[in-house]
């Protein structure tokens, strides 16, 4: 991995002292263990600030659509590249004004997990390879990176950048799947009772703090549905009716357009899984429209574009 | 003041028994992790819980609140005239609290409570409330709570502190209200005072001394508030954030509120939501326009809170009681120490 710091440091580093962009948006070591921040870097000699690790699960893309009209370089993951193809595609960045370092993608940890294999606060956070030192003021574990990757990436099948203008590594080998919705399919097979009950439980604790939607690059609205009110579309209080008509609407909103890069749940700090939602959606465009998201700026996404040869008559 | 022991295999009976006059809040963990809660009558506090994702301001303070209610119906007298809804006001005591988030609740309280103004829902709470505190043996990594004016075995804010002694619970009464709430339980094993003072000293230190994570608040005070408002590290402390709640959510001493209406055929109802000063609707105007439009404008709005203006407008110190939650949950690692660090050693350039 210190290879691919290195390489990112020296081609900020170059696109800032050449001018070529104003910015560089990656991530910067954290405060805390387990934690790095996103930071926009725009000198040389800052572009050392700039690390690369498996705990750099939040998605760029967000950051780098607010950057309008600049010129700026952006560190991708497979999934952030995904989404700053969605951004093009949608509008949202001007291909001319962005420079994509990709990153072929290690996958990201799941923090939630390892916090609680480890039981108490953790103090200490390393990463040798597929191995992670952990450790707690009473502990210190090794365990398997392979184990405690985050959901969405053990099931990530394009862990490469898909649009890049650099790589910093050789492109990792991306795997196959026999099933990639196995998460979904088990929710289909409940009953109706069951689903209800399940994404009930699923929601029990949120608090609305609405970090899943501030951390997706697709919610880019000005003014998000739940913040309306002239007409106001729904309550604000914790309502359970109004808490789930939030996540329900929003997954709509995505439909189509989600990367599944699982930066909803990286924010979330009450670990919801709030992939179950726009999981369903993305095998639903998988198999409708044989459509994944983000993969490449010469195609519609399907929600977004009208065909003469639509299956469906009522569009006709 | 007294001190009591209370063995451990006496202590869910204690509890139980004192449900009969006091509803009940404390820690439990379900899927989303430890949350203070109302606990159900077969629900026990976690006495062993390490942390809580949200503090317990929600005890007093719910995120949603039913505050007043009025009826739409014309044919009624009182129609549209608002009126107190009611509420649950009898005794309630939170179980195995952190003395960091009770003395929270003190500084929530200066809010809350003032010569001017009584919030009466908030005070009601209060008043309704016990605070049997769980002293920290063991702080974790982000507790700075003894920097802020707290501390792992402060007292400030509490009824009962108890501290754990493995078997048992050594629980010294600070008030009346405390000693209600114990004889409620049956706890009523006396021990020496003199001699559980020194066992308390002897813990109280011993947990201090594994803190290792602290601010220095020193300078801020002598700042002027538009030095500091002014100065050019904004833009980068806020780069990262995304705006959410969640470090106003899950913080003990963020107190904001929204009141949304809501109406149900012809009866309608106001509410008070948490708020944060993070959103940008926080300051939108009905015109559109926003003084906080930008979202440095809002960050440097929580910190300058809570770290310049709360502390010239009450003079008890920052409004952070150094539980660590805030830098725990943020999700781009906005830490509220090192943003303390900034501000106190900033010194304008002339
Ligand atoms: S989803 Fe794929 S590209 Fe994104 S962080 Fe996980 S493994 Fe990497
Ligand atoms: S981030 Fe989590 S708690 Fe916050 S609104 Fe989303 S699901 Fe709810
Ligand atoms: S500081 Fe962190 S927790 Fe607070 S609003 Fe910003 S991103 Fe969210
Ligand atoms: S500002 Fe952060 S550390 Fe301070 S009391 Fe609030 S949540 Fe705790």
């Amino acid at each position: 991995m210190d290879t691919c710091i290195q390489k990112i440091r020296e081609i900020a580093g170059d696109l800032l002292e050449k001018g070529e962009v104003e910015r560089v948006i990656g991530f910067a070591e954290g405060s805390i263990p387990m934690a790095t921040s996103p930071v926009a870097i725009s000198t040389k000699e800052d572009a050392q600030k700039l690390c690369f690790s498996s705990t750099c699960g939040l998605n760029l893309a967000n950051y780098a659509s607010k950057e309008k009209g600049k010129k700026i370089a952006v560190v991708a993951k497979g999934c952030d590249s995904r989404n700053l193809v969605t951004h093009i595609v949608e509008n949202q960045i001007d291909r001319d004004n962005l420079y994509i370092i990709g990153v072929p993608c290690p996958g990201m940890v799941d923090k939630f997990k390892i916090a609680a294999e480890m039981g108490g606060e953790i103090t200490g956070f390393e990463e040798a390879g597929d191995t992670l030192i952990v450790s707690t003021v009473d502990d210190k574990k090794e365990l398997n990176k392979q184990d405690y990757l985050r959901h969405n990436c053990s099931l990530c099948t394009h862990k490469n950048p898909v649009l890049f203008d650099v790589l910093v590594g050789e492109e990792v080998e991306e795997q196959q799947l026999d099933n990639a919705y196995p998460d979904v399919d088990a929710i289909e097979a409940l009953t109706a009772d069951g689903r209800w009950k399940h994404f009930e439980e699923l929601t029990q604790n949120c608090i609305r703090c609405y970090a899943c939607r501030n951390a997706c690059p697709l919610c880019y609205c000005p003014t998000c549905f739940v913040d309306e009110s002239g007409p106001q579309w729904v309550g604000k209080g914790q309502d359970k009716t109004d808490v789930d008509t939030f996540h329900f609407l929003r997954a709509f909103h995505c439909a189509g357009r989600c990367t599944d890069c699982g930066a909803c749940v990286e924010a979330c700090p009450m670990g919801i899984n709030v992939r179950d939602f726009t999981r369903k959606l993305n095998k639903d465009a998988q198999d409708m429209f044989g459509w994944e998201a983000g993969l490449t700026i010469d195609k519609r996404p399907p929600l977004d574009a009208y065909s003469p040869d639509d299956p469906n008559d009522f569009i006709k | 003041m007294k001190f009591i022991t209370i063995d451990k295999k006496d202590w869910a009976k204690g509890i139980d028994k004192s449900r009969g006059t006091y509803q009940l809040f404390g820690p439990v963990t379900d899927i989303n992790g430890c949350q203070i809660k109302a606990l159900d009558a077969d629900v026990q506090p976690e006495m062993e819980y390490t942390d809580s994702v949200l503090s317990a301001k929600s005890v007093l303070f719910p995120q949603s609140e039913k505050i007043l209610v009025t009826s739409l119906n014309e044919a009624d007298d009182d129609h549209h005239i608002m009126k107190r809804a009611d509420g649950d006001y009898t005794p309630r005591a939170v179980i195995g609290i952190r003395p960091y988030d009770a003395r929270a609740i003190q500084l929530v309280k200066m809010n809350f409570d003032t010569e001017d103004y009584r919030d009466p829902y908030w005070c009601d709470a209060y008043e309704a409330t016990t605070f049997v505190g769980l002293a920290i043996n063991k702080p974790g990594p982000l507790d700075f709570s003894t920097s802020t004016g707290t501390g792992p075995f402060s007292e400030d804010g509490l009824d009962i502190l108890l501290a754990d002694m493995d078997d048992k619970f050594l629980a010294k009464v600070l008030t009346p209200k405390g000693e209600a709430y114990a004889a409620a339980c049956g706890f009523n094993t006396e021990a020496d005072a003199k001699e559980s003072q020194v066992l308390f000293d002897v813990m109280r230190k011993d947990a201090e001394k594994t803190i290792s994570s602290s601010v220095e608040t020193d300078k801020l005070k002598d700042k002027t508030i538009l030095d500091l408002y002014e100065a050019p590290f904004w833009d980068d402390v806020a780069f990262s954030c995304i705006n959410c709640g969640t470090c106003t959510y899950v913080c003990p001493t963020c107190w904001c509120f929204d009141i949304q209406d809501e109406n149900k055929l012809k009866a309608s109802s106001r509410f008070r939501n948490w708020d944060t000063c993070m959103s940008p609707l926080f300051t939108r105007h009905a015109t559109g326009h926003n003084p906080r439009g930008e979202k440095t404008m809002r960050v440097r709005q929580r910190f300058m809170h809570k770290l310049k203006y709360f502390l010239d407008k009450y003079d008890s110190g920052i409004m952070c009681v150094g539980c660590g939650r805030c830098v725990k949950s943020c999700p781009v690692n906005i830490d509220i120490r090192q943003v303390c660090e900034t501000m106190n050693n900033y010194e304008k350039k002339e």
